[in-house]
């Protein structure tokens, strides 16, 4: 019996998959490439797949971990090319390692986040985010399965920086450019922002239309209907503020994301 | 002319609708061809929502036969929800495929499959906002030939404004057909334009094209003669039958579709046709004669489609799938070769009288043992002697009983009510029947939580069968009946607590049956029904049967005839029917001779068992029941091993 963690992405048209497409999705691509997976007992077999919070339906993220059993010992690596081959354009398996000990949801604290913001001016987005981290507290309204919600998007906010001009990928973070490059980004020629934030995962999750709505409370800022969020990292955050890669092994340090350039 | 893609406007709407994805495309098996690299380009709809229509075998079959071909492209569409339709007009986005998101008025032929009348107002969505003509005479040159096919399209008459050409039966060869009858035209300049062609394709036979056929009609109201207009065109058009499945093994890579459908599975057409002469049974009457697929045809699609689809689930699909001839081998050949895969089988359509215990186990063996569904139809045995569907009280409960004490706790029942000849007593049956099962279940299992769920739906007369001049029974009847009925279940509480009852009430039935014996007067009911808001009638949140009867009132009314003279009554037999110069094969004569035999509950054999019974299907279309047993072995026999029904060389010494 093999555990094996998997970073995926879901991007481009894909994006617009919920979390049950993706997970039909997964379970099919695994059958379709052999992959010796273990089932779960009973009445109605599954395969024995395990899924850490998921983006909603409509956004991307280069960042997303899913946890396998198998029946047989496989190399990581040769998982992640085969399965890649077996799934859609768009959801791309980015990385796969043994899983070390411990729960994979414990190693998924926070999330850095991309939000583009065609149409909205950087000045006017600098100081709303601005006002924002300068507030106590940021209560947004949200529809929950339990009905309206009232959440403190300030709260969970970890850090939040304003960059200009579309073409910019989040530049130094860890994510290795080839990755960072999720859709095709809409030329410049008109105000765009663009804010990269950090958010703890709490209960309810605060999400990139809750930091949306915050702007709004906050600081009346109206991002037009284009606005699209990216995940592009999640992990834990350690003592100096940077966010720990999910698959690095406990003693091992940093690795380098594999299935792309090293970054920097 | 320039086809883009409208992708980049549509993609904007999309967090805005509800289930976006299944407008994006990207399905698995799904192909994609430059526009330019081409002669002749299909666009295929089924006309209802995406997660029924990428299910439809017909639509994948013809889609990839059509991209087979070299020089040809295909790609699908499907009804858009009224939520997308919406912005769609707000922001003047044409009707698109999900393939390539290529506007549907700029393909050669539009091609749409019609299981079902209740698709005809998504026609009308999909060309207006295709920017297509509604109307065929007002089409030009450069709109794409509307073309339909499917069951519904043997009486294609209520939708005839609409459509430029319909074919009736099997599609696999009429469309490299048509195919080769476009792709020369344009190769030759489009000489005489779109009549050109719509006539080059009528005088080929087995393609209808309505517009080139005058109906004149009597004073009261019946048909007087169907006539075509052009010397060039024949007078009846005949069906297609597709002989030897074994040579059309598809669809060879089924779509996979990212949204959830109504069907997750990788399905097999064991075999085409049905010889039981169920009379309400249009399927079976207009897919005649039976055609086997083989064991080693059937062992090879299953092996390719689950390495190329990752499904769980075989589907061994057709009209009555424990019917075939091998069947038994079939399933323990598969059962055998995936087993401690998890992939399941399930057999869609079984009789009661065709289904055995062994084959039950057999087909639960690696997957989920799922509740049983047996469909007597009648409650009475009279009424199933005027249905033909001969299925006794004590077939049923012997079956029930074994499928009971071998585990099973659960079993579904279809019937249908309004049935001719029916009675308040036929379907009072109905709650004896199911309470029998429920003591036989009790008693061989020694348990209490048996259940029984029974599901009825309203009959419909269709035609090409022996009900084609049946009165319809009207709603409230059914539904009178249908209150009975559930008295008649609540009588006793301690066995009606485990009987579960599901219907739909008679108002829907009753417009499917105006759709499916109308004539051409109704295209102005439909095309009235759609500009009032129809959408979506086989939805019970979008159908209103309000609309369809006013609707039809103001536009029948000036005519003479009114919903009651296409539903409610009886027909006589020599009646022109609507239908009559569209040949199913099926002798007239041998259907009213079944009508009559109907009538005085006189049963009916199967062809297939017994010698033919001339209902005239082979004779006039030179076809011959094809049935085994082969002889032939599922291939490989082979167990695949644990984990996955694929087997990965990339794995090995992993
Ligand atoms: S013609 Fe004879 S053999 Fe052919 S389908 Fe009809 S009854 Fe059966």
């Amino acid at each position: 019996m093999q555990k094996l963690r998997l970073r995926y992405a879901k991007r481009g048209r894909l994006r617009f998959t919920s979390h049950r497409d993706v997970a039909r999705a997964f379970e099919r691509a695994l059958r379709r490439a052999g992959v010796p997976m273990a089932y779960s007992q009973g009445f109605s077999p599954h395969p024995k797949v395990s899924w850490a919070g998921a983006v909603p339906t409509g956004v991307s993220s280069v960042a997303e971990y899913a946890e396998v059993q198998l029946v047989e010992r496989l190399d990581p690596e040769v998982l992640r090319d085969e399965l890649n081959a077996a799934l859609p354009d768009g959801i791309d398996v980015l990385d796969a390692a043994d899983a070390e000990p411990g729960a994979l949801a414990d190693r998924l604290q926070v999330s850095r986040w991309r939000i583009d913001l065609p149409g909205t001016d950087v000045a006017e987005l600098r100081d709303a985010v601005t006002a924002l981290m300068a507030a106590d507290t940021a209560l947004v309204e949200r529809m929950t399965k339990d009905g309206r919600r009232t959440i403190d998007a300030r709260a969970a906010l970890v850090s939040a920086e304003v960059q200009g001009g579309p073409r910019i990928v989040a530049q130094g973070d860890q994510i290795s450019a080839s990755t960072a490059q999720v859709d095709d980004w809409p030329e410049a020629s008109e105000p765009y922002g663009i804010l990269v934030t950090v958010v703890r995962q709490t209960t309810p999750v605060v999400r990139p239309d809750d930091v949306l709505s915050a702007l709004r409370v906050v600081a009346d800022l109206a991002p037009s209907a284009a606005a699209s969020a990216t995940r592009l990292e999640q992990g834990r955050l350690d003592d100096g503020g940077r966010i720990v890669d999910p698959l690095a092994r406990a003693s091992g340090g940093d690795r380098i994301p594999a299935g792309g350039p090293a970054a920097g | 002319m320039r086809v883009e893609s409208v992708f980049d406007r549509l993609e904007p709407l999309l967090p805005r609708v509800s289930k976006p994805v299944q407008y994006v495309g990207g399905e698995l098996n799904a192909t994609a061809k430059a526009w330019d690299d081409v002669a002749v380009r299909w666009c295929l709809m089924y006309p209802d929502a995406y997660e029924v229509g990428l299910p439809n075998q017909g639509v994948q079959i013809l889609y990839e036969i059509l991209n087979e071909q070299p020089d040809v492209l295909a790609e699908r569409t499907y009804a858009v929800w009224p939520d997308l339709e919406e912005l769609m007009r707000e922001h003047d986005i044409p009707q698109f495929t999900v393939d390539s998101h290529r506007p549907v008025g700029a393909f050669d032929v539009l091609g749409l499959s019609f299981a079902t009348e209740l698709g005809y107002t998504n026609l009308l969505s999909a060309l207006d906002l295709a920017g297509i003509s509604l109307h065929a005479v007002d089409r030009t040159d450069d709109d794409p030939i509307v073309l339909a096919g499917g069951h519904a399209a043997f009486n294609p008459e209520p939708i005839a404004d609409f459509l430029d050409a319909a074919v009736l039966g099997d599609g696999e060869e009429a469309v490299l057909e048509i195919t080769e009858a476009i792709r020369r035209w344009k190769a030759e300049g489009q000489p005489g334009g779109r009549d050109e062609l719509l006539l080059r394709l009528a005088e080929s036979g087995g393609v209808y094209v309505p517009k080139f056929y005058d109906v004149s009609y009597r004073p009261d109201g019946a048909i007087d003669e169907v006539v075509p207009n052009r010397d060039r065109v024949p007078y009846r058009v005949f069906k297609r039958t597709t002989m030897e499945l074994d040579d059309w093994p598809y669809p060879k890579k089924p779509l996979v579709p990212l949204a959830e459908s109504v069907h997750e599975r990788m399905s097999v057409e064991i075999f085409r046709g049905c010889t039981r002469g169920c009379r309400f049974c249009q399927a079976g009457m207009i897919t005649r004669p039976v055609r086997e697929r083989s064991i080693e045809g059937i062992g090879e699609m299953v092996q390719r489609g689950l390495a190329a689809t990752g499904f769980d689930e075989v589907g061994l699909l057709s009209l009555s799938s424990a019917d075939h001839s091998e069947i038994a081998e079939i399933t323990k050949g598969l059962a055998d070769r995936y087993e401690g895969t998890n992939t399941g089988l399930s057999l869609p359509s079984t009789r009661v009288d065709a289904f055995n215990i062994d084959l039950a186990n057999e087909l639960s063996r690696n997957g989920r043992r799922s509740g049983l569904t047996f469909a007597p139809e009648g409650g009475s045995e009279r009424i199933r002697r005027v249905i033909n569907k001969m299925v006794s009280e004590e077939d049923l409960i012997r079956t029930v009983s074994a499928a009971f004490a071998n585990g099973w706790r659960q079993v579904k029942l279809y019937f249908m009510c309004g049935l001719p000849t029916e009675t308040d007593e036929d379907v009072l049956q109905i709650a004896e029947m199911a309470k029998e099962v429920i003591r036989a279940g009790r008693e061989v299992s020694g348990r209490k939580d048996i259940r029984c769920t029974i599901s009825i739906g309203g009959f419909v007369p269709k035609p090409h069968t022996p009900f084609q001049w049946a009165g319809q029974t009207d709603p409230d009847t059914i539904d009178d009946r249908l209150r009975k009925l559930r008295q008649a279940i609540n009588a006793d509480r301690s066995l009606g607590r485990n009987i579960g009852m599901r219907y739909h009430d008679g108002k829907p039935s009753l417009v499917e049956g105006l759709l499916s014996r109308g004539d051409r007067r109704l295209g102005r009911v439909i095309e009235r029904v759609w500009r009032e808001g129809g959408r979506f009638d086989g939805w019970n949140e979008h159908f209103s049967f309000e609309r369809w009867m006013s609707c039809a009132t103001a536009e029948l009314e000036q005519l003479g005839v009114d919903v009651d003279w296409y539903t409610t009554r009886e027909r006589g037999e020599h009646e022109v029917l609507p239908w009559d110069h569209l040949d199913s094969g099926l002798d007239k004569e041998w259907l009213w001779a079944d009508w009559q035999d109907a009538l005085d509950a006189r049963e009916q054999d199967d062809c297939r068992w017994t010698p033919c019974f001339d209902c005239g299907v082979c004779p006039t279309m030179g076809t011959d029941i094809e049935v085994g047993p082969t002889g032939r072995k599922l291939l490989p026999i082979s167990p695949v091993g644990q984990g996955s029904p694929v087997r990965n060389p990339a794995f090995n010494g992993g």
